[in-house]
């Protein structure tokens, strides 16, 4: 009987280790050199919240900034499709780049081609996108950048996402795009 | 910024986006073509290489078209040149077929050039036919290799199984062994023993050579299974954490076809790939409340799918009776699942956006992933052996051209590998 068990124990222990997917990290050799003394990216870390990844210092601003003024509110969404204009000139538009950018956050609802068909449309997961050739909407370089900087409705802000020369390559191309759907 | 609610609107909004569906499906069953003549067709030249759902040596073809035209802003015209001469299409030039054509790593598709253009209509209106049976999730995207080391762990588990086998096995000989003796015992019966045999094992430990044969192999053996288990030691492939909020990858990059950066936007200018931060979930979960009944499966059920939603309603302080927030926030903390040791540098962005690796490469089917796991060893020899095979990507970079120039003439080569560019230095990947 005696060695049944233990036949038994070394096939359970067999199993066990060849199953490789498991739900806590391995032993490390020498800890200490793998984990980092200062903080780590996401980290735990002695602030008050306990984060790593905190707010930067109140008015601090990244290089190369410019202020966008115009606040987000349906008086600053006019006053941009008024007086806005893209800053960008001819030969810095990289419709290229724009596609590319495009393609990874605004297609997905919007649709590749602007048409307000994105896959989560198509899919019937979220409803209501315009389609960038809307007459009623009449959208323009500026009202394009203003919803992209602070969102609208239900669509969200991608001012996190894009900095300020990639919003306003997704705007030229949005500007492209509109311009096909309406030929 | 908010003006109006649009979860409240939904019925007006459902009526329009049927309109819209409506217009859009009537484009698409507006072909003038017989599918039944294209399935001939179909299966008569295409079979070989194409499915309608599945991807083979070519591509899946359901609804290519309408896919094409969608997504790349391609004709029916390109499908005629396609169809008659890829090859043609592809020498000309032309980016989307260049693109396909190194996905499926050059695999040259057949020119059809007696293919008339009825012939192309039909067989394009076979493909544009719905799915009969009950309406699968579309395929997934991003050509990724599923077939990866699936063949490895088959054979493991078979082996495992015949190595069980034939211990259950000799333990049931061993116990038939014993009950007969003990039967042979209670009857009486004298078991023949011979008197002047010396019993196997005594006979075994005798005979010093099959002893020495014996201990080389078990050391040998040991030694292999230390050998083997030490050096797994701090590697993490497969690790699997429970996370705070079940979040599926496979609902969100596979299912519904999310690009990978739309979250992890940072992984395309800077060192870390970033777990996006609450605000990016909600520009999609501010409307999507609840999963569909159609998400549920049996290991998670639509009940449970809802709740994990709530979930991220709760952190992200989001009321969704009210639709605002209340700003009780609270910071969800996700198990880190990749890391590597402090005194190892990686950066994303060169990889992905000056190499072009795809983020499948070194993180496995991510969109077929339920629970997120490591995939890669991330062991110094797995980044090491990528940068001896990898050609770097020159083109369209001018930072290269001089030193591309210099260092092909230095090796000889034409395509320079990341190793000879210096990608195997101990500098640059420790600091
Ligand atoms: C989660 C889905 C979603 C994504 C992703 C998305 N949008 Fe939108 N977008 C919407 C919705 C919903 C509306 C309708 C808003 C409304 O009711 O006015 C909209 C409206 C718009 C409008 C018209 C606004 C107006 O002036 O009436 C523009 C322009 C626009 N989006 C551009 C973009 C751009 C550029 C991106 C990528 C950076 C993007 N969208 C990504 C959902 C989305
Ligand atoms: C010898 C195998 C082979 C045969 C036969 C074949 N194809 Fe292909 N096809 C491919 C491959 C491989 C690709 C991917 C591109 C490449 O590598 O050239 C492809 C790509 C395509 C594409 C582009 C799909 C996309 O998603 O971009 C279309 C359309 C297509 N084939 C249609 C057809 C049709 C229609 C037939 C039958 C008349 C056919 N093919 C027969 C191998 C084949
Ligand atoms: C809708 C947002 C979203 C999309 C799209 C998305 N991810 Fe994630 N990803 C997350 C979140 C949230 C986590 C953290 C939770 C977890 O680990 O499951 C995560 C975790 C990961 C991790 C593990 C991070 C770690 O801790 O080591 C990897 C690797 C990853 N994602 C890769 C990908 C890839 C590759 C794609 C594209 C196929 C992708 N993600 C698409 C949101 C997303
Ligand atoms: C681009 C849109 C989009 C974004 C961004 C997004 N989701 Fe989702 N989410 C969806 C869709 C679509 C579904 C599936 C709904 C269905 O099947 O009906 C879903 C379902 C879910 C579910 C239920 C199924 C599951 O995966 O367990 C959870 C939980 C969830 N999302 C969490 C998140 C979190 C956390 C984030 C942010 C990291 C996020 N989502 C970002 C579109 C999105
Ligand atoms: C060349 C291989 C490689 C490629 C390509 C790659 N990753 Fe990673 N990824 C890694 C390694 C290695 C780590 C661990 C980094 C560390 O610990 O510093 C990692 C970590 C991560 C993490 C955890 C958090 C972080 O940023 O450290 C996420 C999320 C992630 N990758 C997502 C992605 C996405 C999304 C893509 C595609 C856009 C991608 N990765 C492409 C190798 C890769
Ligand atoms: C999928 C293949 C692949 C894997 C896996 C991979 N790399 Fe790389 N790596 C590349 C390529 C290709 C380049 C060249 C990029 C370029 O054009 O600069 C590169 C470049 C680098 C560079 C810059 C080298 C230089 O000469 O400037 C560093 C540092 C680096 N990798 C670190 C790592 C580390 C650390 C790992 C493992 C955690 C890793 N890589 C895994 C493909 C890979
Ligand atoms: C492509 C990037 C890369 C290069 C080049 C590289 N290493 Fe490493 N090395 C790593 C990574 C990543 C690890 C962490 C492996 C792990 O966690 O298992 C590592 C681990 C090590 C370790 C083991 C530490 C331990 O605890 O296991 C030593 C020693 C080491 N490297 C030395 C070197 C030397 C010496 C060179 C130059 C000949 C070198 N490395 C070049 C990426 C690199």
């Amino acid at each position: 009987m005696k060695s049944l068990i233990k036949i038994l124990v070394l096939a359970v222990v067999l199993v066990s280790v060849s199953c490789n997917k498991s739900t806590a990290p391995n032993y490390q050799f020498m800890p200490n050199m793998y984990e980092s003394a200062g903080y780590e990216t996401y980290g735990e870390a002695a602030f008050p919240n306990g984060v790593e990844a905190q707010i930067p210092a109140e008015g601090s601003i990244p290089r190369g900034f410019v202020p966008f003024d115009i606040e987000n509110s349906t008086a600053g969404y006019d006053l941009a499709k008024a007086t806005l204009s893209n800053p960008l000139d001819s030969t810095k538009v990289d419709l290229n780049r724009g596609k590319e950018l495009y393609d990874i956050y605004c297609g997905i609802c919007h649709g590749n081609k602007g048409n307000g068909q994105g896959n989560l449309v198509k899919r019937e997961k979220i409803l209501g996108i315009p389609s960038y050739d809307d007459a009623g909407r009449a959208i323009n370089a500026g009202s394009i950048y203003h919803t992209i900087y602070y969102g609208k409705n239900a669509m969200g802000s991608y001012a996190n996402q894009l900095n300020e020369e990639e919003r306003w390559q997704v705007v030229s191309y949005v500007l492209k795009l509109k311009a096909d759907l309406e030929k | 910024m908010r003006k109006v609610i649009h979860r409240k609107l939904s019925p007006n909004f459902l009526r329009l986006s049927l309109v819209f569906l409506l217009a859009f499906t009537t484009v698409l069953s507006a072909q003038e073509g017989d599918p039944a003549k294209g399935k001939s067709l179909f299966n008569a030249n295409c079979a070989a290489c194409h499915k309608l759902d599945k991807k083979m040596t070519g591509p899946a073809l359901r609804n290519v078209e309408a896919r094409l035209s969608e997504e790349e802003g391609l004709d029916r015209a390109w499908l005629y040149a396609w169809i008659r001469n890829s090859s043609g299409v592809i020498k000309s030039g032309d980016a989307y077929a260049n693109k396909i054509y190194n996905e499926y790593g050059g695999a040259a598709m057949t020119a059809f050039p007696q293919l008339s253009d009825d012939d192309i209509n039909n067989l394009l209106a076979y493909t544009a036919e719905e799915k009969q049976a009950p309406v699968e999730a579309a395929a997934p995207v991003g050509g990724a290799e599923t077939s990866d080391n699936s063949g490895g762990i088959s054979n493991e588990i078979i082996l495992g199984a015949l190595a069980i086998l034939f211990i259950l096995l000799a333990a049931g000989l061993y116990l038939v062994n014993k009950t007969l003796r003990r039967f042979a015992n209670v009857q009486g019966i004298d078991l023949p023993e011979g008197p002047g045999k010396t019993p196997l094992w005594k006979a075994f430990v005798q005979n010093q050579f099959l002893m020495i044969v014996v201990a080389i192999f078990f050391l040998l053996s040991s030694a292999y299974f230390v050998y083997g288990y030490l050096s797994q030691i701090g590697v993490d492939q497969g690790y699997q954490p429970v996370q705070p909020i079940h979040y599926s990858h496979k609902i969100h990059a596979g299912d519904n076809g999310i690009d990978c950066k739309y979250c992890h936007s940072s992984a395309r200018v800077s060192k870390h790939s970033g777990i996006p931060s609450l605000n990016v979930c909600m520009n999609c979960h501010k409307s999507i409340y609840e999963v569909s009944p159609e998400t549920a499966t049996e290991e998670y059920s639509k009940e449970f799918y809802d709740g994990e939603i709530k979930k991220l309603y709760a952190a992200a302080g989001w009321d969704d009776a009210e639709q605002k927030y209340t700003g009780e926030a609270q910071p969800v903390k996700w198990v880190r699942i990749h890391n590597l040791p402090d005194f190892a540098y990686f950066n994303h962005s060169q990889h992905v956006t000056v190499a072009g690796v795809e983020c499948q490469t070194c993180h496995g089917p991510v969109e077929e992933m339920e629970v997120m796991y490591q995939h890669a060893p991330l062991t110094m020899g797995w980044c090491i052996n990528c940068h001896r095979e990898t050609d770097v990507n020159v083109k369209d970079n001018a930072y290269y051209t001089k030193i591309h120039e210099e260092l092909s003439k230095k090796y000889g080569v034409e395509n320079l590998t990341a190793a000879q560019m210096g990608g195997l230095e101990c500098g640059k990947c420790h600091y």
